[in-house]
């Protein structure tokens, strides 16, 4: 999710211009004073309303309420039910490109778990059986051979072992399935999205505050719109997750081509390329290294969306670990989860291998064409003799074509007598400490945000814009809050803020130390990121019904499941920044005699503050994505405004709500964004 | 790669001839009957044993996964086709709104009887001796709090998409207990199995058929009795002022398909009326999936095996 604009990346700093003496952060006194007066306001302002008979100060007046809700909701249904084209309706269009994505979708679904039939219902006959179990293992082990060596195969085929061995193989199939049909789609559309974004600066300008709120508003927000349009069922799914993970890559490609050392242009220029040879000849290729790292972010994106598409008709691995968690089987739960960890590693891994792989020499490829089939595609024919074989064998075999359950483990008793030995045992510990948190920092500050009244509100967010950015920005800011205020969400949304707050102070408090500690030592470091990468692709939901147990239902609850997602982006970017400061800096503290803490006190945390900013950027863009999640253990936040407008197939609600979500992170995003460029330019590092 | 796998796949399809089944027999029409899965144990065995027997009689079933509530918009459309379980305590409303649109169809009720109410486990009895009388329960109250409430007692509700009106009741009964809405059924009954270990107070929001009240001993709190005229009528009930003052509804678990379907496919239009299954016939099914982990499907051959008359019946022209 990165929000923050990625070409801003810290060049290297001037030394010339060092100056860490006047690190005075943004005039003190005004904020102080600020603050002052809001927590007075806070106090006492619904006295004071009620006082002078201005109930309207607390809370924004239910006739002054824009209809935006109801003017979606009825834009909707015309879309759905009037819209037309002419030959055809809107909604047939939509059901058009659902049927194609369909196509492919069931075609790989049966080739990897269904097995192809003929007819329809009770006259359906199979004419041919699914890929065996060892069939897929060897696709991917021979993938994997090919991408890079035998390390990665055997990493690979480990990885999909686990599934068979662990009794996941047939929803890991069909999540496979998903993700090898909106990959690809993710992909191709983000590359052209991309490249059309290279050509046309206009289209640029249109384009990136659509990806911000494409990766800003919940997912569950436009499922609803997305069932109407694509019809219930795996489809929508598919839809939904193509556009969650579609905007990095074409954010990527923008960056990639732009990248492209001139040189590369130039050489292209001077033989006569058109522009279509340009693009599609030199540019693109050359940039394929960076290209991948956006395929990579479509593949993690994807897997993240597994439970929340599984909501809506996708099945899997996703379905697996809701179901398992309905019956409070945590074991089973968890063994579904690591799964979906699993086959992230595997895929992960897979593709970063296939960014970095030398391509072949001339003398390499002319060798190759005068050899036979065989020995031009080894790892091709082996795996067509592997599934042949197995696919014949495993029609008297059953065990060969599909791995035998009797053979399954797992380990669910365990982690429910864990979880129960730790709930009989220490629930007292954790309640004391609980209880403390409450007490004094959770409740406080809700308290504190929910006072404010909201034309105050809006004042200190459009001040607070004005003051780091510009005017422009106080505009945006005091706008977007004002949209929140208008359309009846204010308090709603200051639950949102209280909550993400106090997680991102957490995150930041645990996540940047580790950090820290990570940049120094590079055993922390391996221990730290494995932990922090588990925790990002291990569905939420996973965690979060053991918390609920050992903490209850409530925002307590709620908040340790943010912490938890949110962490990473705070450890990365603090390990990064500190990693990325110039050698000769820290040479010289050694040289003027400082201790070790010294060193990390006055050099290094200051000139690695700015990468310290972006990473609390994107701890509060994770926090504000897990909202949604957080609703299912009972907050009373934006996130449940969207659940409830789901639950309740209402467009408008949800979409209103989704863009308040959106619009906290904007305005969030845009003033750290603006203050990370003024540090920068305090320190004297390059923009 | 990609190329080989498809190359594969066509390959290996060209290969294997399987033998071609019999064709079965008597379905009007071989497009898919879509029946909605939701993510309750209970409906799913509902729902796979409508679609088994369906099946049998020689009609071609898919599966569909879709919200309880947002399913009725596909219900409407013809989307979806039949759903299995429309609970008259939670989804009354919608389900009334989408009939008389005229294009969703009311088919009747399932058999079993959904119950929710609050619920406490057995052994709170030996703190507040007066259970399960709900006069007695508020005079527990104190028992039941927790940091956050305290000197309220605390209760659990359902997720508040479910509706419910606990806090009206609350407010209503001017009972000493403040509504924590859970998120999920799964993070209540995390609750509820978190208590039960530690023997720890809760009172809670339990429905049945589910496998809860199955698996925990323990006991539903009896309200004054629910009438019509007592969610109403503010004046009906014990306080004079405020409607809600009394228990929750206790109804039937309704089929409802769409109304296409009674004409697209006549035979199974039947059957699905026919459908009837009881409270503890499934409560047992449920225990089985969800306690002792058997497998569902398994679970639902095992009912076909044993009810072959009973839903032979249902298909029988």
């Amino acid at each position: 999710m990165s929000l923050a604009n990625p070409d801003s990346s810290p060049a290297g700093p001037n030394p010339a211009r060092v100056n860490l003496t006047r690190f005075n952060p943004m005039g003190a006194p005004l904020w102080l004073a600020l603050f002052a007066v809001t927590w007075v306001f806070s106090s006492y302002g619904r006295e004071f309303s009620r006082a002078i008979d201005a109930r309207w100060l607390m809370k924004y007046p239910a006739g002054w309420r824009l209809p935006f809700k109801r003017d979606i909701s009825d834009a909707m249904k015309w879309l759905v039910e009037d819209a037309t084209f002419g030959l055809f309706t809107f909604k047939e269009f939509t059901r058009g490109i659902a049927w194609l994505i369909e196509l492919p979708y069931d075609f790989v679904r049966a080739a990897v778990i269904d097995g192809f039939t003929i007819g329809v219902g009770s006259e359906a006959s199979q004419i041919a059986p699914s890929l065996s179990w060892i069939a897929i293992i060897a696709v991917v082990v021979a993938i994997g051979r090919v991408a890079k060596d035998w390390r990665l195969a055997a990493l690979v085929g480990g990885c999909f072992l686990y599934l068979a061995v662990f009794g996941q193989w047939d929803s890991a199939m069909v999540t496979l399935a998903s993700v090898l049909i909106s990959v690809p789609i993710g992909v191709a559309g983000g590359l052209l999205l991309g490249i059309g974004a290279y050509r046309w600066p206009t289209f640029d300008r249109v384009l990136r505050p659509i990806l911000d709120l494409m990766q800003t508003v919940p997912v569950f927000a436009y499922l609803v719109p997305i069932l109407f349009l694509f019809g219930f069922g795996p489809v929508s799914a598919l839809v939904a997750t193509i556009i969650y993970a579609m905007p990095p890559m074409v954010r990527v490609t923008t960056l990639a081509l732009r990248g492209v050392p001139t040189e590369i242009r130039e050489f292209g220029s001077m033989v006569g390329c058109t522009r279509r040879q340009m693009m599609w000849k030199i540019l693109v290729p050359s940039a394929a290294p960076s290209l991948m790292v956006g395929v990579n972010q479509v593949i993690m994106l994807s897997l993240n969306m597994v439970i929340i598409a599984s909501m809506i008709g996708a099945g899997g691995l996703g379905f697996e670990v809701l179901s398992s968690l309905r019956r409070l089987d945590i074991g089973a739960g968890l063994e579904a989860g690591i799964a979906i960890v699993v086959m992230a590693i595997a895929l992960d891994r897979l593709s970063q291998a296939f960014a970095v792989r030398p391509t072949p020499t001339h003398d390499e490829i002319e060798s190759l064409q005068q050899a036979g089939l065989i020995k031009r595609h080894p790892w091709g024919t082996t795996v067509l003799a592997v599934a042949l074989v197995t696919g014949l064998v495993g029609l008297m075999l059953p065990a060969v074509q599909s791995y035998p359950a009797s053979l399954t483990l797992t380990t669910g008793p365990f982690w429910a007598d864990l979880v129960a030995f730790i709930n009989v045992n220490f629930f007292d510990q954790f309640e004391a400490a609980k209880t403390f948190m409450l007490t004094w920092l959770l409740l406080p500050v809700k308290r504190f945000l929910l006072g404010i009244p909201w034309p105050w509100g809006i004042a200190i967010v459009a001040l607070a814009g004005w003051k780091f950015g510009g005017w422009r920005l106080g505009l945006l800011a005091g706008g977007l809050a004002l949209f929140i205020a208008a359309n009846g969400l204010w308090d709603k949304a200051m639950v949102t803020l209280y909550l993400c707050g106090v997680s991102v102070l957490i995150a930041s408090l645990i996540g940047i130390p580790l950090g820290v500690l990570s940049a120094e030592n590079e055993r922390a470091n391996r221990i730290v990121s494995a932990v922090i990468d588990t925790l990002q692709t291990l569905p939420s939901f996973v965690y979060l019904i053991p918390v609920v147990m050992l903490f209850r239902v409530g925002d307590f609850s709620a908040m340790i499941a943010v912490v938890l997602y949110a962490l990473a982006p705070a450890v990365r970017y603090a390990a990064h920044g500190i990693r990325g400061i110039e050698p000769q800096l820290i040479e010289a503290g050694i040289v003027s005699g400082c201790t070790r803490w010294q060193l990390l006190r006055k050099i290094k945390l200051p000139l690695a503050l700015p990468e310290i900013l972006l990473g609390l950027n994107q701890t509060i863009m994770l926090a504000l994505s897990m909202l949604v999640i957080t609703a299912l253990v009972g907050t009373r936040d934006l996130g449940q405004e969207v659940y409830i407008a789901l639950t309740k197939a209402d467009s408008g609600r949800g979409i209103i709500a989704g863009l308040s979500v959106a619009a906290i992170a904007i305005i969030l995003d845009r003033i750290l964004a603006a203050s990370a460029r003024n540090a920068r330019a305090r320190l004297g590092l390059a923009e | 790669m990609k190329k080989s796998l498809s190359l594969i796949a066509a390959l290996s399809a060209a290969v294997y001839f399987g033998p071609l089944a019999p064709a079965a027999y008597s379905a009007e029409n071989q497009d898919p009957i879509k029946l909605t899965l939701h993510d309750w144990t209970g409906q799913l065995l509902t729902t796979k044993i409508m679609g088994e027997v369906l099946k049998e009689a020689g009609y071609n079933v898919e599966y569909v996964q879709a919200d309880y509530i947002a399913q009725f918009a596909g219900l409407k459309t013809g989307d979806l086709h039949v759903a299995m379980e429309i609970w008259e305590t939670t989804g009354r409303e919608a389900m009334d709104e989408a009939v008389a649109t005229g294009s969703v169809e009311n088919l009747g009720e399932t058999g079993m009887l959904a119950v929710e109410e609050w619920w406490y486990p057995a052994y709170m009895k030996e703190v507040c001796p007066g259970l399960p009388d709900w006069k007695a329960l508020n005079d527990c109250a104190e028992e039941f709090a927790t940091p956050e409430t305290a000197p309220k007692g605390r209760y659990l509700g359902a997720p508040v998409t479910w509706g419910g009106f606990d806090d009206e009741r609350v407010e209503a009964l001017e009972m000493d207990f403040e509504v924590i809405h859970a998120g999920t059924d799964a993070a209540l009954f995390a609750e509820l199995q978190s208590a039960y270990q530690r023997k720890a107070p809760i009172v809670l929001w339990v429905y049945a058929p589910h496998w809860a009240p199955f698996k925990f001993d323990g006991e539903w709190v009896e309200f004054p009795e629910y009438s019509k005229e007592c969610y109403q009528d503010p004046s009906a009930g014990i306080n004079p002022d405020m409607a809600y003052d009394c228990g929750k509804p206790r109804g039937p678990i309704w089929k409802v398909s769409w109304s296409g379907v009674k004409d697209k496919w006549p035979g199974a239009h039947k059957a699905i009326k026919a459908f009837n299954v009881e409270n503890d016939e499934m409560g047992a099914m449920v225990t089985k999936v969800d306690l002792d982990g058997k497998d569902l499907d398994g679970v639902v051959k095992e009912w076909m095996d044993a009810n072959k008359d009973r839903w032979n019946g249902w298909i029988s022209k």
